[in-house]
């Protein structure tokens, strides 16, 4: 019993068990959830896809987790930020034409420029958020807004392809190797999020500026600086997230790149126990929800749920979630406990 | 005169600078666009009926704005309402005025479902909402994924119902007199904004309204009930989400599954730029009216315009807000200074 106690108290407890009930639950509703193949020199599953199709939101995640921990909100414009990513590298790489089968101009730059516009669009918001104070949904949602659009102006309002072998790399897989190239780049992207988290005292910082920014202030750390740069973080995030993204589809697509995956990150966060009124965070837990999530859209897919009709289900999940996660539950419960065994009390002295 | 101005504080201020940016717009439109009929009152009055549902979201909005809430999922609702009206009439042969009460109750259901969450749960409302948003969008899917076109009589005959106004007729070429015309969903929006400024002015829900906005700690204090007026505030909006869905669905006489897509953040906006504070306590259902307005002219602008693409409006839209938003973040710094 101590040791089921123990256990259950573990921060990590609770996205885990959450991600064993949804493993769970994939396996019923689909018996060859783990069995992996190989199909063209690449690993092949349903495993491998959850993993792989994954990658977006465990990286918008890990921005996603940092931003909650430090300024108690969420930014929603990382969706639009993709979709903006991903037009500035394809149009950029395209020269402007709507559809190439080579690049003419430098792939590199192109990623590079598209990642640096990615981190201006997080400046933006960490400026509004850090120096002007506005609630930190509210100054997103001007990016979230006009995100598309801008997207949309730089291609043109078309559908921009780069049709190279090269460009699909990122979202699929170098020749010669098996496992989907995205994998990688997730991986380390969380590594070297936890080690710049760990190894210098920026994790601290972050967590005290989210448990009280004016006390964090007061003794000595630059509040308005950190959750300044806790934003331009998950504008880079949201931009990596992006270029996969534009590299599975080899096009900017303004309308549908990273739609709706700003719910899937701010969910990621919610299940990895991570309290959305910001403080403690746990990036692993993050990590974790991510693939919960991934898990859940794989298995609504397969189990031939249309994308459009997804949400419904994500919301009830996250309404239970944040329920489950409310101290008020907890106290209504209560009360609702009282109030019953006072009226079972009256009833047998009667 | 000392009282008078200091009736002008920042907020009011703000009013005073929507409207009047409304009024330049307006008449840039009509210089601009002279000879293709801006200046029209016909113009003028389709603003109200293009934006008829817009009017009456935005003064949801702003109730739930007010108390420091906010509600990003009226647009899905939108879409929902409009979805099960089509469907109820075409495909379960419901009458006109039975969908029509159903959606509406709807609305108030998912007003109490989100606001018992937000109030009595204490979570954000951010998140609930965008839990809501998805669901609705969602439903909206699994009831049809095909369009479905509404073709009830009766329905029909109440979007096509034009009401011709006495004035601001003129004759045409052919020496007819053209009047100008509304639809019943103006009427219905107008009623709308006056009955809950009257409410948020005068009554005792109204002023509990601003109270908890203002500060909630205060009005708990004060022996207000925080949590129901909340609950009571979030199922005022639905209901008038629901409502707003009908307006517009007269206009579209449809239901599709991406219909009023972002129609929140246009709700959302209009409220700001009308002078809604984000931190709650402040707003005015005049100022949003204005706000509505004034993205109305912009679409007219882009319109008559002809070659920019409609993705300007968002982007515009998003910079006013921008504006708007650091406008409203100066004028709270120099309040917090003033204090000092």
């Amino acid at each position: 019993m101590e040791n089921i106690k123990k256990l259950t108290s573990k921060r990590l407890f609770m996205p885990l068990f959450c991600l064993a009930v949804m493993l769970i639950a994939a396996v019923i509703a689909s018996p060859d959830f783990f069995k992996i193949g190989i199909q063209n020199g690449v690993l092949y599953g349903r495993i491998i896809d959850v993993v792989n199709r994954g990658s977006e939101v465990v990286i918008l995640a890990v921005g996603m987790t940092l931003v909650v921990s430090a300024s108690a909100g969420t930014d929603i414009s990382v969706g639009a930020v993709m979709a903006v990513v991903a037009a500035v590298a394809c149009a950029f790489t395209a020269g402007g034409q709507q559809s190439v089968n080579e690049y003419i101009r430098n792939p590199f730059l192109g990623a590079l420029l598209a990642v640096l516009v990615g981190i201006l669009c997080g400046c933006f918001n960490g400026f509004l958020v850090a120096r002007l104070k506005i609630q930190p949904m509210v100054a997103t949602l001007i990016l979230f807004t006009a995100g598309r659009g801008i997207a949309q102006l730089l291609t043109n309002g078309q559908i921009t392809y780069v049709r190279v072998e090269s460009y699909k790399m990122l979202g699929s897989s170098i020749p010669g190797v098996p496992v989907p190239t995205s994998i990688f780049v997730t991986v380390l992207m969380v590594v070297l999020t936890m080690l710049l988290l760990k190894k210098t005292a920026m994790g601290m910082y972050i967590e005290a500026v989210g448990i009280n920014s004016r006390a964090a202030r007061l003794v000595g750390l630059k509040s308005t600086m950190i959750i300044f740069l806790v934003y331009a973080f998950s504008g880079f995030c949201a931009s990596i997230a992006g270029l996969i993204n534009s590299s599975r589809i080899y096009s900017a697509d303004a309308n549908n790149i990273g739609l709706n995956l700003e719910l899937d990150a701010i969910l990621a966060v919610a299940l990895g126990g991570n309290s959305l009124a910001g403080g403690k965070f746990s990036l692993l837990g993050s990590v974790i929800g991510a693939y919960t999530i991934q898990t859940l859209t794989t298995t609504l897919y397969a189990g031939s749920v249309s994308s459009d009709q997804i949400p419904v289900y994500k919301a009830i999940v996250v309404v239970i979630i944040v329920s489950l996660q409310s101290p008020e539950l907890g106290k209504l419960v209560r009360r609702l406990k009282a109030k019953f065994s006072a009226r079972a009390g009256k009833g047998a002295v009667s | 005169m000392k009282k008078e101005r200091r009736k002008l504080d920042g907020n009011s201020f703000l009013l005073v600078i929507t409207i009047v940016l409304f009024l330049v717009m307006y008449a840039a439109g009509c210089i601009l666009f002279k000879t293709q009929g801006f200046a029209k009152t016909q113009n003028f009055l389709n603003l109200f009926i293009s934006n008829a549902g817009l009017i009456v979201i935005a003064v949801g909005m702003t109730i739930v704005m007010i108390t420091g809430g906010i509600d990003i999922s009226v647009g899905s609702v939108v879409a929902m309402v409009c979805m099960i009206l089509a469907w109820t009439m075409e495909m379960a042969g419901w009458g006109a005025i039975w969908s029509t009460v159903f959606v509406l109750a709807i609305g108030l259901v998912f007003g109490f479902v989100q606001g018992w969450l937000v109030a009595y749960l204490k979570i954000q409302p951010f998140i609930v909402t965008l839990a809501g948003m998805f669901f609705a969008r969602g439903m909206t899917a699994v009831i049809s994924k095909e369009m479905i076109s509404i073709k009830n009589e009766m329905f029909l005959s109440w979007a096509q119902c034009k009401i011709y106004l006495p004035f601001g007729g003129y004759i045409n070429k052919k020496g007819m007199l053209i009047k100008p015309y509304i639809y019943p969903s103006v009427i219905i929006a107008i009623l709308v904004l006056i009955a809950v400024f009257l409410v948020l002015k005068y009554t005792k829900f109204g002023r509990s309204i601003y109270a908890i906005g203002g500060n909630e700690q205060s009005a708990l204090m004060m022996g207000l009930n925080v949590k129901r007026t909340k609950l009571k505030a979030y199922m005022l909006e639905g209901f008038l989400a629901s409502l707003g869905g009908f307006l517009f669905c007269l206009n579209t006489c449809s239901g599709f599954v991406e219909q009023a897509k972002g129609l929140e953040m246009d709700a959302i906006a209009s409220s700001v730029i009308g002078g809604t504070l984000l931190t709650g306590g402040v707003g005015n259902v005049i100022g949003s009216l204005f706000g509505v307005l004034i993205k109305g002219t912009i679409e007219a602008f882009i319109t008559f315009q002809g070659t920019l693409s409609s993705w300007w409006t968002r982007i515009t839209i998003a910079a006013m807000l921008c504006f708007f938003i650091v406008l409203q973040s100066i004028f709270a710094a120099a309040k917090e200074k003033n204090k000092k």
